[in-house]
C-alpha cells in the first residue's frame, strides 16, 4: 500500500495525543496532577492538555487532506452502521465531550477530580475506544492480509499508550513533577517492552509466508498450472498501481525494521533507564525528551512499514504471485 | 445507505466472461471508455494522456496471464476485468458517506459522486481493483453495468447491453440475470462450470468466468498437414511435382 504521508501522521499523531489524554486523565482522576482549586488560568494543565488536543486535532485534520472532497468530510459521520472509517469519525467527535469537561474545569478552574476526573476517565476510554476503531479501518480490510489480524488492533492500541505514557513522561518532567514522572516510570518502561514485542510478533507473522489468495485463485486459473501475468493492461501504471502496488519497502524492509525498533522502543527504555536512575536536572530532561522524541520518530518508521509492507489482492493481476 | 439492502435483490444482472473465447483485442475496455465518457460517471477522465505515462479512469481492463504446468505444457489466457457487482460488496459496506450502495431491484453497484467524499477507501476493500479514484473530480468512480444503457428505451432492445458486451467481436461476453437459473447466463455458467474469482475473499461476485476448454490432445479432429509434398519422398506426388522436384534437385 502507498504510504501517504498524511495517513501516516494522522495514525500515530493521533494515537499519541488519544494515549497521552489517556495517562493525564488516570493521573489527575488519582489526584496525581497537580490542581489548586482557584479559578483562573492555570498554564501547565493548558500545555499539556494542548499537546494532548494538538496532536489528536492536527492528525485528525491531516486524514482529511487526503480526500478528494475534504469540505465534504462531515458526511463520513453518517454510515456508522457499517464502516468502520464512520465509526472512527463519530468516536473521535463524541471523545472531545468528556475531554473538554475535564479540560475546562481543570484549566480554568484549577480542578481535576470529582466530576472533571470522572469525566476524564470516561474520556480516557472513549479515547481507546477511538484507537480502536482506528485500527479496524484497516484491520477489517480482508484484502490486505498484512492488516486482516488481531496484531494489527493490538498494535494500534500498544502504540497509543506507549507514546502517549511517554509523552506524558515527557511532559511531566518538563514541569517538573518528578514524583509523578516517577509514577509513569514503570508503566512507561513496561510498554516499551511489550510494545517491541507486539512489533515482532506481528512482523514474523506477515512474513509468514501464508497467502489468503493467490495469482491461481484470483484467476481460476490453477487448474492449468503456476499462473504468471504476460503482459499488463496498461503500458504505464495506473491508479492501481500507484495506490496499492507500492514496492519499494520491500527492499528496504530489514533495515526499516532495525531502524523503527530500536529509534523506537530500545533506544527509549534505555534512555529512559539511564535518565531516571543515574541522572539529574537539565541532563535527565534533556535526555528524558531524547527518548521521547526518538521514540515518536521510530512511530513514524513503524508506521511507514506498516502501510509499505501491506500487500493488497488487487497486485494479484499485476504479477504478484501471493498476498 | 451504505449497508447491503436487506432483502436480497430479485434481479441479480451481471456478466459471464468465456475466457475460451476472448481473443485480449481490448474492444471491451475502450467502448466501456467511449460509453461511460459520456454517461452517468462522465467524464472518464485522462491524465497526460498523449504524454510519457498516461493515465486516466478504466473501468474494464484487459491482463493476458500464461499458466505453466508441471508437464511444461504452457497456456495464453486473456483475462478481461471489470467490477463483478458483489452479493456481499466489500466496497459498499466500507463507505463512510453513504455513496456507496447496491440496488435492490438489480444489484447493480453505484457510486453517488455527488456525496463520494474521495477517501479511496472502497478500492481498499475491492480485492478485483474495480474503483477508480478520479483526481480532477475528487471522486470515485466505477462499472455502472451501463445502467443508463441496458434500460434506455431510446436504443433499440439488442442494444440494451452493456458496451462492453456489445462491442466484443468474438461474443466472449454475455449479459443477463444471473439469479434466474432458467436465464441464457445462468444456464451457460452451468454448462460451462463457470466460476467466482477469489472466493475465498468472501465477496460473492455476481460476474462468472467460464474456464478455457482443455486443449486438444493432438489426435482427434487434427488439421490437414501441410506441406505434404515438399517430403523427401516424393513417390506418391503427382507427376508435375515429381518432374519439377527431378529439375530442382539436380
Amino acid at each position: 500500500m502507498h504510504p501517504a504521508k498524511s495517513v501516516i501522521y494522522f495514525t500515530t499523531a493521533t494515537g499519541a495525543g488519544y494515549g497521552l489524554f489517556f495517562w493525564l486523565a488516570l493521573l489527575s482522576f488519582h489526584g496525581h496532577l497537580p490542581a489548586d482549586n482557584a479559578v483562573g488560568f492555570h498554564m501547565m494543565p493548558f500545555i499539556m492538555l494542548a499537546v494532548a488536543f494538538g496532536l489528536i486535532i492536527t492528525g485528525l485534520l491531516s486524514s482529511t487532506g487526503h480526500l478528494g472532497h475534504p469540505e465534504r468530510a462531515w458526511r463520513a459521520m453518517s454510515q456508522w452502521r457499517s464502516s468502520w472509517l464512520s465509526r472512527e469519525g463519530v468516536m473521535a467527535i463524541l471523545t472531545f465531550i468528556p475531554m473538554s469537561i475535564l479540560g475546562v474545569y481543570w484549566v480554568f478552574l484549577g480542578q481535576n477530580t470529582g466530576v472533571p476526573g470522572i469525566a476524564g476517565m470516561v474520556g480516557a476510554f472513549m479515547a481507546l475506544v477511538t484507537v480502536f476503531t482506528t485500527s479496524m479501518i484497516y484491520a477489517s480490510l480482508k484484502t490486505i492480509p498484512a492488516w486482516h489480524n488481531i496484531w494489527t488492533k493490538i498494535g494500534y492500541l500498544v502504540m497509543s499508550l506507549m507514546s502517549g505514557a511517554v509523552l506524558a513522561l515527557a511532559l511531566t518532567s518538563i514541569f517538573g513533577l518528578t514524583d509523578v514522572a516517577f509514577h509513569l516510570f514503570i508503566p512507561v518502561g513496561i510498554l516499551l517492552v511489550v510494545g517491541l514485542i507486539v512489533k515482532i510478533i506481528y512482523w514474523r507473522y506477515i512474513h509468514s509466508g501464508k497467502a489468503v489468495s493467490t495469482a491461481e485463485s484470483a484467476t481460476g486459473l490453477g487448474d492449468f498450472g503456476k499462473v504468471s501475468l504476460a503482459a499488463s493492461p496498461h503500458s504505464a501504471d495506473n491508479y492501481l498501481l500507484k495506490e496499492m502496488g507500492f514496492k519499494i519497502a520491500r527492499k528496504h524492509a530489514r533495515k526499516m525494521r532495525w531502524i523503527a525498533a530500536v529509534l523506537g522502543f530500545v533506544l527509549p527504555f534505555i534512555l529512559i533507564g539511564v535518565a531516571m536512575h543515574y541522572l539529574d536536572g537539565t541532563a535527565k530532561l534533556l535526555v528524558i525528551l531524547l527518548a521521547a522524541a526518538a521514540c515518536l520518530l521510530g512511530l513514524v518508521f513503524e508506521r511507514w512499514l506498516f502501510f509499505a509492507e501491506a500487500k493488497h489482492a488487487v497486485t494479484l493481476y499485476y504479477g504478484q504471485d501471493k498476498v | 445507505m451504505t449497508s447491503l439492502p436487506k432483502t436480497a435483490p430479485k434481479k441479480k444482472l451481471g456478466l459471464v466472461i468465456d475466457l475460451d473465447i476472448c481473443v485480449g483485442c481490448h474492444a471491451c475496455a475502450t467502448n466501456c471508455k467511449e460509453w461511460n465518457t459520456g454517461a452517468k460517471s462522465a467524464p472518464l477522465t485522462d491524465l497526460n494522456p498523449h504524454g510519457k505515462d498516461p493515465d486516466g479512469v478504466w473501468f474494464n481492463r484487459i491482463h493476458t496471464f500464461e499458466t505453466m504446468s508441471e508437464t511444461g505444457e504452457s497456456r495464453t489466457v486473456h483475462f478481461p476485468k471489470s467490477c463483478l457487482h458483489c452479493d456481499d460488496a466489500p466496497c459498499v459496506t466500507v463507505c463512510p458517506t453513504g455513496a456507496s450502495y447496491k440496488r435492490e431491484e438489480d444489484g447493480i453497484v453505484l457510486v453517488n459522486e455527488d456525496i463520494c467524499i474521495g477517501c479511496k477507501l472502497c478500492s481498499w476493500a475491492c480485492p478485483y481493483g474495480a474503483r477508480e479514484y478520479d483526481e480532477i473530480e475528487g471522486v470515485m468512480k466505477k462499472c455502472t453495468m451501463c445502467v443508463d444503457k441496458i434500460y434506455n428505451e431510446n436504443l433499440p432492445p439488442e442494444s440494451r447491453a452493456p458496451a462492453c458486451v456489445s462491442t466484443c467481436p468474438t461474443g466472449a461476453r454475455s449479459f443477463g440475470d444471473l439469479n434466474d437459473p432458467n436465464s441464457d447466463v445462468s444456464k451457460l455458467v452451468a454448462a460451462r462450470q463457470g466460476y467466482d474469482l477469489m472466493p475465498e475473499q468472501g465477496t460473492k461476485p455476481v460476474n462468472k468466468y467460464l474456464p478455457p476448454r482443455p486443449k486438444q490432445d493432438g489426435t482427434v479432429d487434427q488439421a490437414p498437414r501441410a506441406l505434404e509434398y515438399a517430403d523427401d519422398s516424393t513417390d506418391t506426388a503427382p507427376m508435375l511435382a515429381r518432374w519439377v522436384d527431378k529439375i530442382l534437385s539436380a
